[in-house]
């Protein structure tokens, strides 16, 4: 699972997908997870380093992640492993 | 060699689209003022609203909330613009935000902001729903109208009203029926689309001529146009129409004015009878209309002349102008880049 | 180090209107407290979900209602309408500030006694009222407002048969532009119906006929309709002065006044657009000043307004169950506040705000409540921060017909606290237990034993 290449982010949390022609906006959570994504560092590292920066209990944010994960699929965000 | 008086407006209805709101219209008027240097702030609610990328037009762009968020969103978010871009004057151009507007109206003047509209009275007064009433008091000949709730009033319709008839929304919306079937199926749409009461109306078939213009508040009328549409959208917008003089119309705006001592800019709907050539009021909208334009190109430049009494002016009437301009309305396609709709999305300013 | 605060992930397409969103503004603020006990505080004391009465808003509501219409009207005097929250501690605050109590029903009616209000100072409103009833108000000499005729029929006999004069009006309903309009009380006035029962009236002699009553319906949004209806109750006093020679010593116009709530389907805000309570007396007020009845025979001015008075002074405070998303990628919040005990969210859009500070983020989300039931929504549709379980929400304007339209339906219904001047909070009604139905239920013998 990554973040598919032609996928900008700016800082302020505007995704263009140059594919679809859509675009997105996502909060400053959303842009830290998509910059790790795109670092291709795996899920556990991604729940340290927000476990460690934010006040977060592990089960919370993996469901939350999830989630956000759920979405960036549904909207072809991120590219489903082979 | 300027000489121009420096202000800055904010301006609603940016949305130039093919039912175009009047917002780039009147900004093309003040923009042609030889007596103002403005200042354009466009205050938009959607981000692909055409104004919010016309640089050469607007300055800046703020987004601002829609009216079903209240007014107190709605001050809020202006008092932030007002504090970076201290506004002089605001016009409002959309029917739904101008409630909002007018009731605000003291507390934008008391950070500095001036508006020149109707009082909630005259808004509410002129409503459709209340168009016999008005029609009655005033003297204005109207369509026999009569407000429904339910589909089964039909059958105890006034003797007055007869088919054809024109059911209509509150807001928004018209269907012409010819029988009871006809008239319950329109109801039954456009309750469910914009609520009740509907509204049923005499139909008066004929040529619909509009006038716009600029009422003192004190019953004086300061300018006006009339035009008559000459290509009509599917829509049922002009795309086309020409300047006109008709002592008739003259004459029933002039008692519009009289009567109602109407503030600000304003536009009558009227339908000249076919077989009888007398003149309908079919409604009036309380604000300007997007073809102001044309005002400019006739020599009476309303939206200039608005700046000017809401910033407290002395305006001379000028109630003259030239017939036989035409406007005809063109679609133009601008290349914006991603980073703009960024911009306008992410913050809400461009 | 401190961590930072944790804000839950979110993307959203964009979408040409974006309404919610200005950079790092947020549009509205938390409401962290209710008259200075922080939501917190309250819940971790007396549960959630729970219901915060405000005395101070009460006492505020009542007396600006007051001073609207004294202000316009030499004689007014206001009714509190039992069914729209009676719990007595709420109709205790009305009395002390001089309001009658108006009843629909003998629960109320002894409600209203057992509160301290004399018998003179009840109204007994509604349709069905039995005869035992009658005669109590009879005796206490209450004005009762005759329904029907066949109450008209049974008054007259009963107080025959105790040899005392009842003090009554009658309920009167009539067209004054609105709809739906409200005929199925009282008698009808433009068909006569009503000027026949209150000449039936003036020829009884256990009768007395004390007032005219009207109640045009309910949330009315044009003052303009309460015009006509004074109009009308007006014109039926002339009718009755220059029949009889009977000066009718009050006009009752009901309730029916809006609150701040939005209905559902509005499209502005119902805080901005409602009429105020001082629209209200301007027109009921100016039509009687200005009407053919001589000063001296000016009638008392009854108010029975429920609504208008307490739906702002209460709150209901609530917390995050759990988020969901629904196959539509819709945000879906579930509550533990639900329609049993919101009665209301079926015809307004509420007013909700979070209790804890938040980001400028917002979802649209739809709000369920936790009865395993289809119908129980809150919220269709409402742009909400992003909310974490266990975050707490308040919902406004609730003090109208929850508390008693509320019902036992499968949880218990929560306490009720009221916060009285000295922000001091004292619970007003106790959440039930299991007890609480345990003590109505009986359990033929029989069905006792079982095996599974």
């Amino acid at each position: 699972m990554k973040i598919k290449n032609s996928i900008a982010i700016s800082n302020t949390g505007f995704i263009f997908n140059p594919v679809s022609g859509e675009s997105f906006t996502t909060n400053q959570m959303g842009v830290e997870i998509i910059n790790m994504l795109k670092a291709e560092m795996a899920y556990e590292s991604i729940k340290d380093h927000i476990m460690d920066k934010y006040e977060v209990e592990s089960t919370a944010f993996e469901k939350d992640y999830y989630d956000f994960v759920s979405l960036l699929k549904a909207y072809l965000v991120i590219e489903l492993d082979k | 060699m300027n000489k121009r008086k420096s202000i800055t407006v904010a301006v609603t209805g940016l949305n130039a689209i093919d039912n175009p709101g009047p917002g780039i219209p009147v900004i093309r008027c003040i923009k042609e003022s030889e007596i103002f240097n403005s200042k354009i702030i466009g205050l938009a609610y959607e981000s692909l609203e055409p104004g919010i990328f016309m640089h050469d037009l607007i300055d800046k762009t703020y987004q601002i909330p829609y009216p079903s968020a209240g007014m107190e969103v709605l001050f809020e978010r202006i008092k932030h613009v007002n504090s970076i871009e201290k506004i002089d004057v605001i016009i409002p151009n959309f029917d739904a935000e101008l409630y909002s507007f007018i009731k605000l109206k003291d507390r934008l003047e008391e950070i500095g902001i001036k508006t020149f509209l109707p009082t909630i009275e005259q808004f509410e007064e002129r409503h459709k729903v209340n168009l016999n009433s008005f029609g009655d008091k005033y003297g204005i000949k109207v369509p026999a109208s009569h407000t429904i709730n339910s589909p089964n009033e039909f059958y105890k319709l006034p003797s007055n009203i007869n088919f054809p008839i024109a059911v209509k929304g509150k807001y928004y919306d018209a269907s012409i029926a010819s029988n009871i079937e006809q008239a319950q199926q329109h109801f039954n749409k456009i309750a469910n689309k914009w609520g009740l009461p509907i509204i049923i109306q005499e139909f008066i078939d004929g040529q619909e001529l509009n006038v716009t213009g600029l009422g003192d508040g004190n019953g004086e009328l300061i300018s006006y146009v009339s035009m008559r549409k000459q290509y009509i959208t599917d829509k049922g917008k002009a795309w086309a129409g020409v300047s006109i003089e008709d002592d008739n119309l003259k004459n029933i705006t002039q008692n519009f004015i009289n009567k109602t001592k109407w503030r600000g800019a304003f536009e009558l709907e009227i339908i000249k009878k076919k077989d009888t050539n007398d003149y309908y009021l079919l409604e009036i909208n309380p604000r300007i209309p997007a073809w102001i334009y044309l005002s400019f190109g006739v020599g009476n430049n309303i939206p200039e002349m608005l700046l000017k009494l809401c910033i407290g002016e002395k305006v001379s009437p000028s109630l003259h102008y030239k017939t036989g301009k035409m406007f005809v309305r063109y679609s133009y396609d601008m290349i914006v880049d991603i980073e703009e709709l960024e911009q306008i999305s992410t913050l809400g300013e461009l | 180090m401190t961590k930072l605060s944790y804000e839950r992930p979110v993307i959203k397409k964009v979408e040409t209107g974006m309404p919610n969103k200005f950079g790092l503004r947020t549009e509205y603020l938390p409401m962290t407290e209710i008259e200075n006990n922080k939501v917190k505080d309250l819940v971790k004391e007396y549960g959630s979900p729970l219901f915060v009465i405000s005395e101070r808003l009460i006492r505020k509501n009542i007396n600006e209602a007051k001073r609207a219409f004294t202000d316009r009207y030499p004689k007014v005097q206001f009714a509190w309408s039992y069914k729209t929250n009676y719990l007595d501690s709420v109709c205790k605050v009305f009395h002390q500030e001089g309001s009658w109590a108006e009843v629909v029903s003998g629960f109320e009616y002894d409600k209203a006694l057992k509160n301290g209000v004399p018998g003179k100072y009840i109204i007994f409103n509604g349709p069905h009222k039995t005869d035992e009833e009658l005669l109590k108000a009879i005796n206490n000499d209450s004005l009762i407002h005759i329904d029907h005729l066949d109450e008209l029929y049974s008054l007259m006999s009963i107080a025959k048969g105790c040899n005392k004069k009842a003090k009554v009006a009658i309920r009167i309903n009539l067209d004054c532009g609105i709809y739906p309009m409200w005929d199925r009380f009282g008698f009808n006035y433009e068909n006569g119906q009503a000027w026949d029962a209150l000449n039936k009236i003036m020829l009884n002699d256990y009768l007395e006929l004390m007032g005219l009553h009207c109640h045009i319906g309910t949330f009315i949004l044009s003052p303009m309709a309460y015009s006509v209806a004074t109009s009308k109750l007006i014109d039926l006093s002339l009718n009755l002065q220059s029949k009889y020679g009977h000066t009718i010593s009050y006009i009752d116009l009901g309730g029916g006044f809006t609150s701040k709530n939005t209905l559902k389907g509005s499209f502005l805000q119902g805080v901005d657009t409602n009429p105020t309570i001082n629209d209200y007396a301007d027109a009921i007020t100016s039509t009687l000043i200005n009407s053919n009845i001589k000063p001296e025979n000016l009638p008392t001015l009854i108010l029975e307004s429920g609504r208008a008075l307490i739906d702002d002074t209460s709150f209901l405070i609530g917390s995050v169950i759990a988020n969901k998303r629904l196959t539509s990628g819709k945000r879906a919040t579930i509550i533990d506040v639900g329609v049993n005990i919101l009665f209301t969210s079926f015809w307004y859009d509420h007013k909700i705000t979070p209790a804890q500070p938040f980001s400028h983020f917002t979802e649209d989300t739809v709000l369920y409540g936790p009865l395993c039931m289809n119908i129980d929504v809150i919220r269709e549709s409402i742009n909400l921060p992003l909310l974490n379980k266990g975050d707490n929400l308040v919902i406004s304007n609730i003090g109208a017909y929850n508390m008693t339209q509320w019902m036992q339906f499968i949880n218990l219904r929560p306490n009720i606290v009221m916060i009285d001047l000295q922000n001091n909070v004292h619970i007003v009604r106790k959440r039930e237990t299991s007890e609480t139905f345990e003590r109505s239920e009986q359990t033929p013998e029989h069905l006792n034993k079982f095996e599974l």
